[in-house]
C-alpha cells in the first residue's frame, strides 16, 4: 500500500516546519537580545531544508540538515550608561531581522497546514479503501 | 470463468494502484515546496497505466526486440514514466515545485482515486447480485 508511505513524507516535513517555526520563534523572542549565553550578541538562525529519500521510488521526505548562524554584524546602538556598552559607548544587539523572521514564520505555517492538508486526504482515501466492497 | 468474472476487476486494481503511487509523488513534492534545489516529479497517468496492463509499449520506451538484449526489470519500468516538471518561474533556490499546479493535481488525483474506488465498488456490487439471484 504504497498510500500509507505519505504519511512519512508529510509527517518528516511537518516536523521539519515545525523545526523552522522553532527557530523562527527563538530568534523574535531574541531581537533585543545584548548578550548570548557566550557574552556576544544573539546571531540570527536559519535552518536548512535537505531531500530525503524514503525506499520506494518516487517517495522523498524532508529533513533539516543543518541550522547556520548569521554571521552579519548586530545593530550598534549609542548608549554610554547602558552596562554592556564598550568603550566607545556602543552597545551591540542580535542582528535579528523582524521583518524577515515574520515572512518565515508565515510562511512555514502555510507550507505545515499544506502538509496536514494531504495528511487529512490520504487517510480519508484510505478508510474509503478499507471500505471496498463493503457496503 | 473466475478469471472472466474478475478481468473488469483487474484493470481498476491497475489503475487505483497507479493513482495511489501518483497520490505519493504529489505528496513528495508539498512536502519539498521549501527545499532547495529540489525538482518535482510527477507520472504520465497513461502510459503508465497503458504499462501496467500490458496495452502496448508506450511511446519513447525501451523494448526488448532481439533474443540478445538484456531483459528490463519491473523495478526500471515504473520509473519510466516518471518526469521531471520545469519551473513556471525561475527559483533562486532552483526548486521546481508550483505549489498551486501541485494542489490542483493533489485534489485531481484524490477525486478520480474515489471514481476508481467506486468503480470497483460497483463492479463487486453487481457480480454479488448476480451470484444471489435477488
Amino acid at each position: 500500500m504504497s498510500m500509507l508511505k505519505i504519511f512519512d513524507v508529510s509527517g518528516s516535513a511537518v516536523s521539519a516546519q515545525s523545526q523552522r517555526l522553532n527557530v523562527v520563534a527563538s530568534n523574535l523572542a531574541n531581537v533585543d537580545t545584548v548578550a548570548g549565553p557566550d557574552g556576544q550578541a544573539y546571531k540570527a538562525r536559519q535552518v536548512t531544508f535537505q531531500t530525503q529519500l524514503m525506499g520506494a521510488s518516487g517517495a522523498a521526505g524532508v529533513t533539516v540538515s543543518n541550522i547556520s548562524e548569521d554571521q552579519t554584524p548586530g545593530r550598534r546602538v549609542h548608549d554610554p550608561n547602558h552596562p554592556q556598552a564598550d568603550a566607545d559607548g556602543y552597545v551591540t544587539y542580535s542582528n535579528v531581522n523582524a521583518v524577515e523572521e515574520m515572512v518565515n514564520m508565515i510562511s512555514a505555517s502555510r507550507s505545515y497546514q499544506n502538509n496536514i492538508e494531504v495528511m487529512n486526504t490520504a487517510k480519508s482515501l484510505l478508510q474509503k479503501t478499507l471500505q471496498l466492497g463493503q457496503s | 470463468m473466475p478469471n472472466r468474472l474478475t478481468d473488469a476487476l483487474d484493470f481498476q486494481a491497475q489503475a487505483l494502484s497507479l493513482r495511489s503511487d501518483r497520490q505519493r509523488l504529489i505528496a513528495s513534492n508539498i512536502a519539498n515546496a521549501d527545499t532547495p534545489g529540489y525538482v518535482a516529479r510527477d507520472m504520465n497517468f497513461a502510459d503508465a497505466l497503458r504499462d501496467a496492463t500490458g496495452g502496448g509499449a508506450a511511446a519513447g520506451r525501451m523494448t526488448t526486440t532481439s533474443t540478445g538484449h538484456l531483459a528490463l526489470n519491473s523495478g526500471t519500468d515504473a520509473d519510466s514514466t516518471l518526469k521531471y516538471a520545469a519551473a513556471s518561474q525561475t527559483n533562486l533556490d532552483r526548486n521546481t515545485v508550483d505549489m498551486d499546479r501541485e494542489r490542483a493535481s493533489f485534489a485531481d488525483n484524490a477525486l478520480k482515486y474515489e471514481a476508481t474506488l467506486r468503480f470497483i465498488n460497483n463492479s463487486v456490487k453487481t457480480m454479488v447480485s448476480a451470484i444471489t439471484g435477488q
